[in-house]
């Protein structure tokens, strides 16, 4: 008789550590797969699973092996059908012939799919987010447990005392469960009786009528009990999602011919940030595209990040869309509505003053949050980093940062800049949850 | 095989058989009927095939503890490093797309002989798979001369957990990247890094564990006189003292040495106490599994040939119904299945196949020889006694000498097998010989030639330590038939082996017939 042991509960993930040392070591040819996903996939599909192929770099296991295209040797094959001594096979390559028994799919050459975990880990790394921040916009959406309504099952600590106490009671009239008051009256009659000097027969009678009563009321408060399993309810809760709202995220961008292939790859991380945040807070996020070069149109993602177009830069036109988009479609009593815009800051000297004047007079008032990146060379990073002169939009924009604290702006050279446009966003969290 | 007696003549002589005097019928499995058809199966492995084994342990796994066993190198337990993570993340994804099935069984070279049954299959796999892997496999680990001289199946589950622990607290003290710095470059070694011509030294766990202290204090506080920096004398001729310093320096280093771990493990000037004993675990690991590579053919082979004995008594008996029986040989055909070399299935020679052929051909000489037979093996042919026949060979050799013995013009015949020259210089390749009279010998040699792992894999060996120098570590590949390494990969493990060393390597490709120098190749050409 052989032990048998069943394992099947054991614990699983056995190779969980392993797996995670393996991601480390693939860490930046893994990094740089997601980057490219998320300069080439959509905004939303940021925040899910990916599969990546095999990093070939940092995770090749090297040994002494013979090379084989080297010296002499022999291969024995089965399953001979019509060759001589003598004959000649072409080798592998012009079709037929005996490969060398070996490999036919490379370890090294296969795609595995990375969490959604280990997805936002990678594309957080260089956009240098605080911990607490990362945490926030890992977790999946957040829920608070509702009332709602009562059940027959639940945890003694949700007993609800007043239905349990209703149904108790409802169920002892209907089965007429003798009350105290009754059998005290019975006690009562019996021992005015009993006290009584000398016993006749229809006393004796009276009493015994009385004591079979009395016993007869006491056996049914026992058998119906006073709270039973059947009449205890629960508090019953509903996991509801928090806060449940609807957002929409504006992205403005300026698609003239000075946008290029970093710019717009920079300002694609913004936007990923911001939408990854909203997308935490809200049950429902819908994303607006708008490009814009002297004129605005509302475009799909696609055109958004891979077409140019040429033509002068009129930012308002930008801003003016989005008005109008607003009004038509996400009225701002039903919607939270972000902004996030991204440009290079050129701008026709005249329309800045008009984009003042549009962001004061009506934009700002509808957005909870307008969040504005100026992308700019990284050799230029060091002349402008704290100075208030620059583009001329960047002036303009100045004057309304002043004005209103839901609106942040930056400039950045590169990912790592990104997230001070944010932080204000993301201060903001705590207080907003304890509010919510 | 095609033994008639009824099945429903006799029933199992243990008396928990069900009324019908089957085993068991459906294809749900439990526990009392596994014990109930191990029970049977032993019998008939002790009774008629005279079989030996360890006492087993039967564990039942999910397919995903399946999978995690295959990323550990089918060991139970092991440390952690990041390649066997790569594993998993392949053999998932063989799995998840149904590129390939998982094995139905794993087996444990250890005692008690650990089996591992997967909970998905069926009783007929159960037991199948019980035949397989707790008699066959079993069998021939508790008998095979290799298992039995060169590892220690009783201390093996104990060290590695030692070897586990050992390597955690490593990566708590000293940091997972300086402990998989080490182990990466042990890695690469590992084929290096076994004792193919004398006994390793006998693995002791309970020692092990309070050696491991006193070794690597002893070794803290002791130095080696090798490493002296001053030269002894300043006199005498410089020429003879450098011979002579070299014949004492090999011999005083064991050299030439074909263990490079072990010599990097004893020798290497940089490495800490606890960067030796990492070095060790993996070499013990790769001498563990030195027998288990070399004897392939034959331990599938003899697991096949059982499981397919045994199941067919079994059902001769009566006790596993035609169903049942009839899923088993599917299975059975499945695992034994051979492509021709033309075939895309094609991927090498099938050990299971080829196993299960020569011992059922050895059966075949034994109780109907033909004259062809009586020529070749004059010893077994007739002899009438299979068992034994068989239980020797199982006993005594390995893939290459088994090959070599017993390999039969008929088998060969049966197989096609033919040899395809290769040389590296021609276009095209060349048949050498076929199944024929004058090719048998030729591709029976050369068959046993090509699971001699000695021959195929590169013979690299240190030669020599320039100690008074630059401290430079000589290595020497013998390159036979022109075959010479792989270049990106030589460098790779160039590197890894001066991580161990700390000073400078140099590989040199000698030519072994001529004993000329092909090339030379030196950690100092390659950089980072």
């Amino acid at each position: 008789m052989p032990i048998f042991v069943d394992r099947r509960l054991n614990p699983k993930d056995k190779s969980l550590g392993n797996r995670q040392r393996f991601l480390k070591r693939a860490r930046e040819e893994l990094k740089r797969n997601i980057r490219d996903r998320i300069r080439t996939g959509k905004i939303a599909d940021v925040d899910s699973e990916h599969a990546v192929s095999m990093p070939a770099r940092g995770t090749a296991e090297p040994s002494f092996s013979d090379a084989k295209d080297s010296g002499r040797r022999q291969h024995i094959l089965p399953g001979n059908k019509h060759f001589a001594p003598g004959d000649r096979v072409p080798k592998p390559g012009q079709g037929g012939g005996g490969s060398s028994p070996g490999k036919t799919v490379s370890e090294d050459d296969f795609r595995f799919v990375l969490s959604r975990e280990e997805v936002l880990d990678l594309f957080f790394e260089d956009l240098e987010l605080p911990d607490m921040v990362k945490l926030n916009l890992k977790e999946i959406l957040a829920f608070k447990p509702r009332r709602a309504g009562f059940a027959a099952t639940g945890s003694p600590t949700n007993i609800n005392v007043g239905r349990t106490m209703r149904n108790s009671h409802g169920r002892r009239i209907a089965l007429r469960r003798p009350k105290q008051e009754e059998l005290d009256a019975i006690a009562e009659q019996l021992a005015i009786l009993e006290a009584e000097p000398q016993s006749t027969a229809p006393v004796r009678q009276r009493i015994a009528v009385l004591r079979e009563e009395f016993e007869r009321l006491e056996r049914r408060r026992k058998r119906i009990a006073y709270v039973d399993p059947v009449d205890i309810r629960f508090n019953r809760f509903d996991a509801q999602p928090v806060p449940n709202a609807n957002a929409v995220m504006f992205c403005l961008m300026d698609v003239s011919g000075s946008m290029g292939e970093r710019e717009k790859d920079l300002a694609k991380r913004f936007f990923v940030l911001l939408h990854l945040f909203l997308k935490r807070r809200y049950d429902r996020t819908e994303i607006v595209f708008i490009r814009h070069t002297h004129e605005a149109q509302e475009v799909d993602e696609e055109t958004f990040f891979y077409n140019t177009q040429s033509g002068g830069t009129v930012v308002s036109t930008a801003l003016e869309e989005m008005h109008r988009i607003i009004e038509q479609r996400y009225p701002s009593n039903e919607w939270n509505i972000y902004a996030a815009q991204a440009s290079d800051g050129d701008n026709f000297v005249t329309d800045s003053e008009r984009c003042i004047g549009l962001m004061d007079g009506q934009i700002m008032r509808l957005c909870q949050y307008f969040a504005y990146v100026e992308i700019i060379d990284e050799r230029e990073s060091h002349i402008f980093g704290a100075t208030d002169n620059g583009t001329s939009l960047w002036r303009a924009y100045s004057a309304v940062n002043q004005r209103w604290p839901n609106f942040q702006m930056s400039r950045i050279a590169n990912a790592a800049d990104i997230y001070p446009v944010f932080r204000q966003l993301f201060a903001r969290q705590p207080a907003f949850q304890k509010s919510a | 095989m095609a033994n008639q007696t009824s099945k429903f003549g006799q029933t199992g002589k243990s008396g928990q058989t069900s009324k019908s005097g089957l085993l068991f019928s459906g294809s749900d499995w439990d526990f009392k009927t596994l014990s109930r058809a191990y029970e049977a199966i032993e019998a008939i492995a002790i009774e008629e095939l005279h079989l030996d084994v360890y006492p087993v342990q039967m564990e039942i796994i999910s397919s995903q503890q399946m999978l995690d066993a295959y990323s550990s190198v089918g060991m139970p337990l092991m440390y952690r490093h990041w390649s066997f993570g790569k594993h998993f993340l392949y053999q998932e994804l063989l799995y998840r797309k149904g590129g390939r099935g998982l094995a139905y069984e794993l087996v444990i070279n250890s005692n008690p002989c650990i089996v591992y049954l997967m909970e998905e299959n069926t009783m007929a796999l159960q037991a199948l798979v019980t035949a397989h892997a707790a008699f066959g496999h079993n069998h021939f680990f508790k008998n095979n001369h290799l298992f039995r001289q060169w590892t220690d199946a009783s201390a093996i589950l104990s060290y590695l957990d030692f070897a586990k622990g050992y390597i955690a607290r490593c990566e708590e003290r000293h940091g997972v990247a300086a402990v998989e710095a080490i182990l990466d470059a042990a890695h690469a070694l590992m084929e290096q890094g076994v004792f193919r011509y004398h006994r390793p030294p006998k693995l002791s766990s309970e020692r092990q564990r309070e050696g491991v202290r006193e070794r690597l204090e002893y070794e803290e506080r002791s130095y080696n006189d090798l490493w002296r920096t001053l030269p002894r004398s300043k006199d005498g001729t410089k020429a003879s003292e450098t011979d002579l310093g070299m014949a004492e320096r090999k011999k005083t280093l064991n050299l030439p040495e074909e263990n490079l771990l072990y010599f990097l493990e004893k020798n290497s000037l940089v490495l800490e106490p606890w960067q030796r004993e990492i070095i060790r675990i993996v070499r013990v690991v790769a001498q563990y599994f030195y027998p288990q590579r070399q004897t392939q053919v034959m331990n599938e082979g003899c697991a096949t040939f059982v499981h397919y004995t045994l199941m067919n008594m079994l059902f001769d008996r009566g006790l596993i119904s035609e169903g049942a029986m009839l899923e088993i040989l599917r299975n059975h055909s499945n695992v034994i299945f051979q492509p021709g070399f033309d075939d895309p299935r094609f991927s090498g020679i099938n050990p299971y196949a080829l196993g299960l052929d020569m011992m059922q051909d050895i059966q075949r000489i034994s109780t109907e020889p033909t004259a062809e037979d009586r020529d070749w093996f004059p010893d077994i042919a007739g002899n009438g006694n299979w068992r034994e026949t068989l239980l020797d060979a199982w006993a005594n050799h390995r893939d290459e000498s088994f090959i070599r013995q017993y390999l039969s013009p008929a088998l060969m015949r049966k197989w096609r097998f033919f040899i395809l020259a290769d040389a590296a210089s021609e276009p095209h390749y060349e048949v050498a010989s076929i199944h024929n009279e004058r090719g048998y010998e030729k591709i029976r040699a050369g068959l046993a030639h090509s699971y001699d792992i000695g021959s195929s894999r590169p013979d690299i060996q240190v030669v020599d330590v320039d100690l008074l120098g630059d401290r430079q570590l000589r290595l020497e590949h013998k390159v036979k038939d022109g075959i010479m390494l792989e270049e990106a990969n030589r460098d790779a493990t160039l590197r890894h082996i001066r991580t161990l060393w700390g000073y400078e390597v140099s590989l040199a490709a000698i030519d072994a017939q001529t004993g000329g120098t092909l090339n030379e190749r030196s950690t100092s050409q390659i950089g980072k």
